[in-house]
């Protein structure tokens, strides 16, 4: 089949799924949902593969408007995303069968999550706006019911209603960028607004509504106030999508209209530098605040806004550096934003499912009540270490390699002119390594708090393993995060008609010209790196070791911890999530303005302390200082309008007139 | 061949020299404060005590605690041995430039901090706390300065480096001078020397390393000791090697490389001294004056950064 088959056939199972699911019941229902949404999850993977390395194919379907057909494309970008999509949608399919047994109320679940899917694929495959915004409307519409899948509380409600909202300020300002394509071009159609000539005025026009667009959708500072609190309240399995892929077809769309349609031609200088800017902050503030979190799937959800910057830092680079005239290093940085997408996809998808995991064994999402669950669940304490290691970038794991590319990006990139961009692309490389470093500090403290010491409550001691479905789901991420990592040689040459249809180069010979053992961005003399080489002689030096110091008979003998001296020793003396971040808390307070509460009590004495209670808060500045004084604005005009409402049949005979009368006006 | 064999004996010499490097500090700080000391083969003796004792282990200790030397050992040995200390054309550094060696260490701390979290003592979850906290603000500091080099190398891979710094003319670049300086805070700090951590002290409520291998015993201790020491061995080459290259060997002659073990190990007593008069100078700092010292650090990795691009790139 080809791409284009099979990504219609990765389509067309959801919307089947849709229709036939809720019809069932029981366990009939559950399993076709997943089975569908695994077929489409596995077709998506293969289609994407083959779209990758075969030419672009098109199809138009008789549907929609009548004068507008829908288009569909997929070429080398939308390719690599179906990838992405499908090779995270098949171990959420297969995760979801063992996650979603015993759920009362499937009913929901069964209609919005495969249109969820299908406007996720839908967006990434089509060719005409009309097209792109049917599907994205359809993904976040239906993201809003997966939200508020348990409506029955509060705060899930009210975080699906900012989400709808903001959700739809992001496809208003899409809109608004394909209305300013429309008019330059007169088409819909994106192979004709691809070849049509814009102003430099209606290109940073366009470029700028996408691009705050899309990038609320992403989730980049400061547009992010919605996401900690609408992703960690949907299903688990949700979770991973929204987190794992439905982010990444935000920067799908913003690679579609900004690198294909705009064009790396009609680049200025600050579009770059504003991506550039926009991602160091994403990155680091994303981190800051994951660490102070001790709900476990809201930290994740502050990590998917650090890894979003990343991916930025990695485009931000590649747009400066085309504008500069430099398309090959261009490539590096599109191919390092890039590799970080699929890379995050797997590790953040694992991650939420291995939260998931926890949370369906013991019921909660508060850290500070867990602990020592890698002896009741040995196998999601294994894959959520791997998820752990790889997205703190540490080798031999695949984020590794991601952030490695586009710190060799920002190295490599010559003086870009103007004292602003000279400092602006180190200040980026620092911003990196410094959220590099924390977000490894931040997964010490959730496997440290999470998995091991000893149990901080009843129900979490008493947890116990998963069930083999949702083992398998998690064990195929956590593979093919090691082999992304291991062999970034292979994957990479597969991303190559990318670059080659975008800028125009390919990176090509240069990668892999020492061999597939080495990476060699540009070649070997500048930089290189071998993940196989490094795991073989780690493999290698801790075989040998192990081997000498294990002589015959030598066994372990276990005993009591040491405790000081003190005989009672309590699971509450250990460091929890609060704790363990202190010392962040303290050193960046300027950023986190932490709001600290110390309760003594002493009841008795001013001496004798009974106890000592210590709360802290850390809320976001984003919803402080910009969702509350826009609801405000928004409020406070609305309140001045209202009277308007409550006026006679006159008073809105005069308005519709005064309306006509201005049109007339204005378009005769 | 040969240079296979030669970067197998450099890294094997590396590993050797780690625990005579830290006797030889300690011996120093001995004698400089009026005291006999255990001799430089007293680390050596230690460890072979300790892989000959039985390992306890507390009760309800995961594998990690247990994988967790092996891992910290092999992913420092891996960097060291990555790390060119006589020889400059070694065929491992295409494996692992500097931003890999960086994190190859940090992957190493990665799982320390997790043994001391592993067994669920209030200890543990302080050092591994402050480990990650303060190397969240030294890793970034590294990796600034370490690209100072880069930029004006071109690379990052080490053996370019070293020949860029070998066969550039001496001019003052003062890009250099915030990256040395910022690299040897680093270093201090990594290896928790004091001012940041006391390498002697055990049981201390403001320790960082000790708490989190508190528990630790038998061969696993040893591991985690020597590994300590490679990485001490490893930040005074790596020092060495962007810093002060000269004299290395650029090829396999035996004259060269004779000569240049003599000079690296002359510039390592260098350092090792300077770094055992620092500790017998200096007071440990407070612990939350540290954080201060590290931003100070990557503040300073970053005007070298600056500087770089302002002042030395265009002329």
């Amino acid at each position: 089949m080809t791409a284009m088959a099979l990504a219609i056939t990765a389509c067309g199972t959801p919307l089947l799924a849709s229709a036939i699911a809720p019809a069932l019941g029981g366990d009939a229902r559950r399993s076709i949902l997943c089975l569908l949404l695994a077929i489409s999850g596995l077709s998506a993977m293969i289609g994407g593969i083959q779209g990758l390395l075969t030419e672009p194919t098109s199809l138009i379907l008789p549907l929609g408007l009548p004068w507008l057909p829908m288009h569909f494309r997929v070429d080398g970008l939308s390719a690599f995303f179906l990838l992405v999509i499908g090779t995270l949608l098949l171990p959420v399919a297969i995760y979801s069968q063992g996650y979603l047994k015993g759920e009362k109320r499937l009913g929901a679940l069964a209609v919005f999550l495969p249109l969820f899917v299908l406007g996720m694929l839908g967006v990434v495959i089509a060719d005409d706006a009309f097209t792109f915004m049917l599907f994205w409307e359809m993904m976040s519409v239906s993201s809003y019911f997966l939200v508020t899948f348990e409506h029955e509380r509060l705060e899930n409600r009210k975080a699906g209603f900012i989400y709808l909202l903001m959700a739809h300020l992001a496809g208003l300002l899409i809109l608004g960028g394909f209305a300013v394509l429309y008019a330059a071009s007169g088409s819909f159609e994106f192979s004709v607004m691809r070849a049509a000539h814009l102003f430099p005025f209606w290109a940073t026009a366009a470029f700028l509504l996408v691009a705050f667009g899309f990038g609320t959708k992403a989730g980049v500072v400061p547009m992010h106030g919605w996401l900690p609190d609408a992703h960690p309240v949907a299903p688990s399995n949700v979770s991973a999508l929204m987190s794992g892929i439905m982010l990444k077809v935000a920067v799908f769309g913003f690679l579609r209209v900004v690198w294909d349609l705009i064009g790396p031609g009609d680049f200025q200088w600050w579009w770059g530098a504003l991506v550039l800017t926009a991602g160091s902050a994403s990155a680091v503030s994303g981190v800051l605040f994951a660490l102070q979190q001790h709900d476990l799937k809201r930290l994740l959800a502050y990590h998917s806004i650090e890894n979003i910057g990343i991916i930025l830092i990695g485009l931000g680079l590649g747009m400066l550096l085309a504008h500069f005239g430099h398309p090959l290093l261009a490539a590096l940085g599109l191919i390092a934003g890039l590799y970080h997408t699929i890379n995050h996809a797997l590790f953040k998808g694992l991650l939420f499912m291995g939260a998931g995991a926890v949370l369906h064994v013991t019921g909660t999402r508060d850290m500070e009540t867990m602990g020592g669950l890698i002896h009741r669940m040995p196998a999601t304490a294994l894959f959520f270490l791997v998820a752990c290691v790889s997205i703190s970038a540490l080798p031999p794991f695949n984020g590794f390699v991601s952030e490695w590319l586009t710190f060799q990006t920002a190295l490599m990139a010559p003086q870009l002119g103007g004292a602003l961009l000279t400092a602006i692309v180190p200040f980026s490389a620092a911003m990196l390594a410094l959220a590099g470093a924390l977000a490894a500090a931040c997964f010490v403290k959730v496997f440290g708090v999470v998995f091991l010491g000893h149990a901080r409550s009843e129900h979490v001691a008493g947890a116990h393993e998963v069930d083999g479905w949702m083992k398998l789901g998690m064990a195929i991420p956590a593979l093919l995060c090691l082999l992304l990592g291991l062999l970034p040689v292979m994957f990479i040459p597969l991303m190559d008609a990318i670059p080659a249809s975008l800028l125009h180069v390919s990176l090509g010979a240069h990668l892999y010209e020492h061999g597939w053992l080495w990476l060699t961005p540009v070649d070997a003399t500048h930089a290189s790196y071998s993940a196989p080489v490094a795991l073989a002689g780690m493999l290698g030096v801790g075989g040998l070791v192990y081997w000498w110091l294990h002589p015959k008979g030598c066994r372990i003998r276990r005993g009591a911890l040491w405790s000081c001296g003190n005989p009672h020793i309590h699971a509450r003396m250990q460091y929890n999530a609060t704790a363990f971040s202190q010392p962040l808390r303290r050193i960046f307070a300027g950023v986190l303005r932490p709001e600290e509460h110390i309760h003594v009590e002493r009841p008795a004495h001013k001496l004798l302390t009974r106890r000592v209670r210590y709360t802290v808060h850390v809320g976001d500045p984003a919803v402080r200082h910009l969702y509350q004084p826009l609801a405000r604005l928004t409020l406070g005009l609305a309140k001045r309008v209202r009277h308007e409402h409550q006026r006679g049949i006159h008073a809105y005979l005069a308005w519709t007139f005064a309306t006509i009368l201005f049109l007339l006006v204005a378009f005769a | 061949m040969n240079a296979f064999l030669i970067q197998f004996l450099q890294a094997v010499l590396l590993i050797v020299l780690a625990p005579l490097a830290a006797g030889f500090v300690a011996t120093c700080k001995a004698r400089l404060q009026n005291r006999r000391g255990g001799g430089v083969m007293q680390p050596w003796r230690n460890l072979r005590k300790l892989i000959a004792k039985e390992v306890v282990m507390a009760e309800h200790a995961s594998w990690i605690f247990r994988f967790a030397p092996y891992v910290v050992f092999t992913a420092t040995v891996m960097a060291a041995s990555c790390v060119p200390a006589v020889l400059v054309n070694t065929p491992l550094s295409l494996t692992a430039d500097v931003i890999a060696l960086v994190a190859l260490l940090a992957l190493a701390r990665f799982f320390l901090a997790l043994a001391g979290m592993d067994i669920g003592t209030a200890f543990g979850g302080m050092g591994a706390s402050r480990e990650m906290t303060f190397s969240a603000l030294a890793e970034p500091a590294m990796l600034m300065s370490v690209f100072v080099l880069s930029l004006s190398a071109h690379s990052t891979n080490l053996t370019t480096m070293i020949n860029h710094a070998l066969n550039a003319p001496l001019v003052l670049q003062p890009s250099l001078a915030f990256a040395l300086a910022a690299m040897v805070m680093i270093a201090i700090a990594e290896n928790g020397r004091i001012p940041i951590d006391n390498p002697t002290t055990h049981l201390e409520l403001t320790m960082i390393h000790e708490a989190m291998i508190l528990e630790y015993s038998g061969r696993h201790l040893a591991l985690m000791e020597w590994a300590a020491m490679i990485k001490l061995l490893l930040f005074a080459t790596l020092l060495i090697d962007l810093f002060l290259p000269w004299g290395m060997a650029t090829d396999a002659g035996i004259l060269a490389l004779t000569l240049a073990l003599a000079l690296w190990v002359a510039k390592l007593f260098g350092l090792l001294l300077m770094l055992a008069l620092a500790e017998t100078g200096l007071a440990k700092m407070r612990l939350f004056e540290a954080p201060e010292y590290l931003s100070g650090a990557f503040v300073i990795a970053f005007l070298g950064l600056l500087t770089h691009y302002m002042l030395e790139v265009g002329a």
